[in-house]
């Protein structure tokens, strides 16, 4: 072996080093042609534009918000890895919310213009790609994430930056973030709920099977803690390591233990594993019931309908909800994407989004943060599930309904909370819940 | 180094060592410079977290391009790393003695249990980073090559290393925060994170370890040992019959990438602002060898450039085409591989030879063969 | 009892899926050398074939059972191909450069991935179990799903079939040739480079068909495939490189270990704990369960 040989550094480093000026030189062409023209955005609404300045981009100033003709917000979901299969229809949600807004004229007479990033199911990813919205895009707002994990690294950026964002996904609570909005369920518009459902069916001996993350760990915690005040029976709790889907040791331990229900936070592949697994061995919903707050219309293709039909899930919106604007929702989806997709609950979330922040820079006259956030508390909107109201806890009222799975993409609802249940992220309303809360929520 | 590995006769370069250190000098100039031409505190950060790639780069290419050890879990490293400032971290960030605020949200512990306790102290956040992934990688390493477990067994075995590493991250919600993994990293080092001045501080750290590992690894690899080393990865047998262990070169450079992976996992830390299992799993580790495979191996400085520009591309591609570019980056690999044997470097080395008419001699020379001089880019291994 | 019967069941069913997943890479890593990422994708790409066939081949829509059926070859064909092709416009460059194809395939995967979500959509897509593995057996207490059990069947003709192909077939002698010392079936006129095509063929169609098996209990969707590797690579180093029977051996002893890990601790703590006893394994024996003698002295 001979010492590193000068010359091919040399070559080597002359190579790369144009390689990165030419890709430099290319981006920096490509946005200023995008400055000049600013022109409303294209149907897709997917932006190869102004997404990609580079190192030598921070020279030209990107437009400040309220002064060009389209001011941009980001979308930031998966489109890649394990959690694109969920996400990517949350994007399309949001795409179409902007386009609908735009053709009514945008928001402060300004058409939105959507900066799609992926967040590639990584979490570093989604904390550096909010940032870049936020600091380098100049973003107004951003919508996206799903998993509690994606959540949990963009907060610091959000609140660091003093950025704005909608996270659309229901999730397990104990947050209070002054820089998010949350237009999923928190616990108690979903979780609780359900269980009150569970002890009014009598479906009272619980089987919890879940993913081994924070969503499910804490979600049963509450579980066990209302299970103790109301006369639950917890039988057994079982955690699968994300995305696994070895699921027939789980499945063995559910039968035998003969629940009543199997309470269900699985996510992903594994909850078709289980589905599959718990059919296969002879159980149908007559058998051993499930209540899952994972599993929405999407999801059903991806299981099977022979092995989920009759199954119970808690929701806060279904596709077939019965409400005029759910209906014009549904079919602006399907004219978009295609009749074969389908809308669910942070579908319809992440749509309703879009709305609320609009209303709200339409109340507030500007599209600053601050502002926007003070216009937002107390708004109400007319969205496909309801009435909604946004609560000064920057989280929405929420009506809980209980759906069983009928068809490919159907649910029927058979149950729900009659109006809308006031957010409690902390479970501060519930005594049985004392001591759960606590950190942020204190 | 131990003396018994000493190979008798001293060892003189065969080239002058002033070209590679002007190199060095140019780029370490480049690098101290880059911050007044990126000028934007979010691309630095970005620039920065690239940096810490290249760090890991250079330990991989010192085991894989010198040692023939392909090591596919160094995320692991990066990860025990990580931990350990981002525990530190954490604890920054409340009063002391208290728990982190995902332990109180999450776990049934009452007061902080006593594997985060030394970690509120800075050094010796800084000390584990360094020590805790070069033990592992030296326990494993000499229980591993003693086996003489090596080429693609050794390549799955580091795999299913970081497997494990990843199941227990994720299964030890109360202690790790599991997937959530740690995060709200509101200050570093008692600044504030987003502080335009923070990332420039915290660019120019990751900067100085870049350097400083360079330069380590080059004198190893120029020194004695690293003549063993090479020796051990094409004629395993010979170095054997010459009185000396192979398993001792070899975990030395298992280990020693270890540690530049812990530094550079140390230094990510605050630079990303998030330590999550599935950074450390095998995809991640995947990613940390690509650069090197890319530019070609055994030139160290080419990992480096490497491992930025794959980096760098990888975040311009995605942003730019969100919704397919992992066409581009999966056809990247596959261009790379297929058309530059050995990476660019081995492109380079071929146009080189065609104009000096010594083809012949940097061709390896036997699909088999155990001792062609240029072994180590064009890849001889097990 | 029963529990623990149930749990043996579970655990050979795992086992054959291992087997199954892995058993195309004794071919192409294990007897090839190369370290296949893209192996995952070929699973995943047979893993749509009966989706396709139910959904979109018009005659077969309305017979779910003939066209899971169909799929058993359809799906060994079509991973076949792409691995034929793979290995012919790729491979065949780089493989005095083991370690090389590692990154190739990767980025092999990458695309097929993305290619797949393009094709078939991001959200997951399921197959209607055929009318014939509906249902289950219930064996002394303990209850066998159909689905499992045509898995387990599965992996053992497979088996049959290859060693079958191995040991008479001349194309299958061909292969154990070149694999056993390339250079000396070289020399004696064995045209190698057809060969490593054919193996590739073989070893990635067996994917396909892993695949298949895959949609009667897994998920169908373009990230199918990542949840398999690792365990394929696992079942091959612990059984041996390109040893067969080490890898019968050690899917189903894999398998069985997960079942009662998972049984007697938690599904995380169970992996990790079997992940930990084959890093132990190997340290007391490195070339797996199966080794051959050799006297070469560089493995």
């Amino acid at each position: 072996m001979r010492p590193p040989s000068c010359k091919h550094l040399l070559a080597l480093f002359t190579v790369f080093a144009l390689l990165l000026t030419a890709c430099g030189s290319e981006t920096e062409d490509e946005s200023t042609a995008t400055d000049g023209s600013a022109e409303p955005t294209d149907e897709a609404g997917s932006t190869d534009t102004e997404d990609s300045t580079d190192v030598d981009g921070a020279e030209e100033d990107v437009a400040a918000p309220a002064t060009g003709d389209a001011v941009p917000v980001g979308v930031l979901h998966s489109l890649s890895g394990t959690m694109a299969i969920s996400e990517t229809a949350v994007r399309d949600s949001t795409l179409l919310a902007i386009n609908e807004i735009n053709e009514n004229g945008g928001v402060l007479g300004m058409q939105i213009e959507p900066i799609v990033e992926d967040g590639a199911s990584d979490w570093p990813t989604f904390a550096e790609r909010a940032e870049k919205l936020i600091t380098t895009d100049e973003a107004a707002v951003v919508f996206g994430g799903w998993t509690s994990a994606s959540r949990k690294a963009m907060l610091p950026v959000f609140e660091g930056t003093g950025g704005l964002l909608f996270y659309p996904v229901q999730y397990e609570g104990l947050e209070q973030s002054p820089n998010i909005f949350y237009t999923g369920a928190t616990t108690n518009q979903q979780i609780i709920p359900a269980l009150d459902y569970m002890v009014e069916e009598g479906l009272t001996d619980v089987y919890l099977v879940g993913s081994d993350y924070v969503f499910p760990r804490t979600a049963n915690k509450i579980i066990q803690a209302y299970a103790d005040a109301n006369g639950l029976n917890i039988l057994g709790e079982d955690y699968l390591p994300l995305g696994d889907t070895n699921v027939a040791t789980i499945v063995s331990n559910v039968v035998s233990s003969e629940a009543d229900i199997v309470f269900n936070t699985l996510n992903g592949d594994s909850n078709v594993a289980f589905f599959k697994e718990l059919t296969a061995k002879g159980n149908t919903s007559e058998q051993i019931q499930s209540m899952s707050v994972s599993v929405a219309e999407e999801e059903i293709a991806g299981i099977g309908i022979d092995n989920i039909e009759g199954h119970l899930v808690s929701w806060n919106y279904y596709q077939t909800t019965d409400l005029p604007r759910n209906d014009e929702f549904v079919e602006a989806f399907k004219a978009e994407y295609g009749e074969d997709r389908v809308t669910a609950d942070p579908i319809e979330a992440g749509y309703n989004s879009v709305y609320i922040w609009a209303a709200a820079v339409e109340k507030a006259g500007t599209f600053e943060v601050e502002a926007v956030r003070e216009a937002a508390v107390g708004l109400e909107l007319d969205t496909p599930e309801g009435l909604l109201t946004v609560d000064d806890n920057q989280h929405v009222y929420k009506t809980n309904r209980i759906g069983v799975i009928r068809d490919v993409g159907v649910i029927e609802e058979v149950w729900n909370s009659g109006e809308p249940i006031e957010p409690d992220p902390c479970l501060a309303n519930y005594e049985w819940a004392e001591g759960l809360a606590q950190g942020e929520c204190g | 180094m131990t003396t018994d590995m000493a190979l008798g006769r001293s060892y003189r370069p065969l080239q002058s060592p002033w070209l590679p250190r002007a190199f060095i000098a140019v780029f370490a100039a480049l690098l101290w410079f880059w911050p007044a031409v990126v000028d934007d505190p979010t691309r630095l950060r970005q620039w920065a977290e690239y940096l810490c790639f290249a760090i890991v780069a250079i330990g991989i290419d010192v085991a894989w391009g010198y040692g023939g050890m392909l090591a596919l879990g160094q995320g692991v490293f990066f990860g025990l790393g990580a931990y350990s400032i981002g525990m530190y971290l954490s604890l920054e960030q409340v009063p002391e003695n208290a728990m982190p605020e995902f332990m109180t949200l999450y776990s049934n512990y009452t007061e902080l249990p006593l594997l985060w306790r030394p970690f509120s102290s800075l050094w010796f956040a800084v000390g584990a980073a360094v020590v805790v992934p070069m033990l592992v990688a030296a326990a494993l390493g000499w229980l591993v090559f003693n086996r003489r477990i090596r080429g693609p067994y050794f390549a799955i075995l580091t795999q299913v290393t970081a497997l494990v590493f990843w199941l227990f991250l994720v299964g030890q919600l109360e202690l790790t925060a599991g997937t959530n993994g740690l995060t709200n990293f509101g200050t570093v080092f008692g600044r504030s994170r987003f502080d335009p001045n923070t990332v420039i501080w915290l660019y120019r750290l990751a900067a100085v370890a870049l350097i400083v590992s360079l330069v380590l690894a080059y004198r190893l690899v120029n020194s004695r040992f690293g003549k063993l080393l090479v020796a051990t990865r094409d004629g395993e047998d010979r170095v054997r019959f010459l009185g000396y262990n192979p398993a001792v070169p070899r975990t030395i450079a298992f280990t020693f990438a270890a540690g530049l992976a812990g530094v550079a996992g140390g230094i990510s830390a605050p630079i990303i602002g998030i330590v999550a299992p599935d950074q450390f799993e095998i995809l991640p580790s995947i990613l940390m060898l690509a650069g090197v495979a890319v530019a070609g191996r055994g030139l160290l400085f080419p990992a480096v450039i490497g491992a930025l520009f794959v980096n760098w591309s990888g975040t311009a591609i995605s942003e730019s085409r969100p919704d397919d570019w992992l066409y581009i980056q999966g056809g990247l690999f596959v261009l790379v591989m297929a058309v530059a044997p050995g990476g660019v470097v081995g492109i380079v080395r071929t146009m080189s030879s065609w104009a000096t008419g010594r083809l012949a001699d940097d061709r390896p020379t036997t699909r088999s063969g155990t001792t062609t001089p240029d072994a180590a880019t064009t890849g001889a291994t097990a | 009892m029963a529990q623990l019967l149930e749990q043996l069941f579970n655990g050979l069913s795992t086992g054959s899926m291992l087997l199954l997943v892995a058993l195309g890479l004794t071919f192409t890593f294990g007897q090839m050398g190369v370290i296949n990422m893209a192996h995952g994708e070929f699973i995943m790409a047979g893993a749509y074939v009966p989706y396709v066939l139910q959904t979109s081949v018009g005659f077969l829509a309305g017979f779910t059972g003939l066209a899971f059926l169909v799929s058993l070859p359809l799906a060994f064909v079509v991973a076949g191909v792409l691995g034929i092709v793979m290995e012919r416009v790729l491979l065949r460059r780089m493989y005095d450069r083991p370690l090389d194809t590692l990154l190739a395939t990767f980025g092999v995967a990458l695309l097929l991935q993305q290619a797949a979500k393009d094709l078939f959509g991001a959200p997951n897509v399921s197959i209607s179990v055929p009318p014939f593995l509906q249902g289950n057996l219930t064996l002394g207490g303990v209850v066998l799903p159909s689905t499992r059990i045509f898995i387990l069947l599965l992996s053992i003709a497979l088996i049959l079939i290859t060693q079958y192909f191995l040991y008479t077939r001349v194309a299958g002698r061909r292969m154990r040739a070149v694999m056993d010392n390339r250079d000396l079936a070289s020399s004696m006129g064995l045209p190698t480079g057809r060969v490593d095509s054919i193996t590739f063929f073989i070893g990635s169609g067996l994917a396909g068909v892993a695949g298949v098996a895959v949609s009667l209990i897994g998920a169908i969707g373009f990230q199918t495939g990542t949840a398999y590797i690792i365990d394929a690579f696992l079942v091959v180093i612990v059984g041996g490189l390109g040893k067969l029977r080490g890898a019968i051996v050690a899917a189903f002893a894999l398998g069985v270990l997960n079942a009662f890990t998972e049984f007697a601790t938690s599904a995380s703590i169970g992996r990790a704990i079997v992940f930990a006893l084959v890093i132990l394994f190997l340290q007391f024996r490195p070339d797996g369960l199966v080794s051959f003698q050799t006297r070469g002295l560089i493995a």
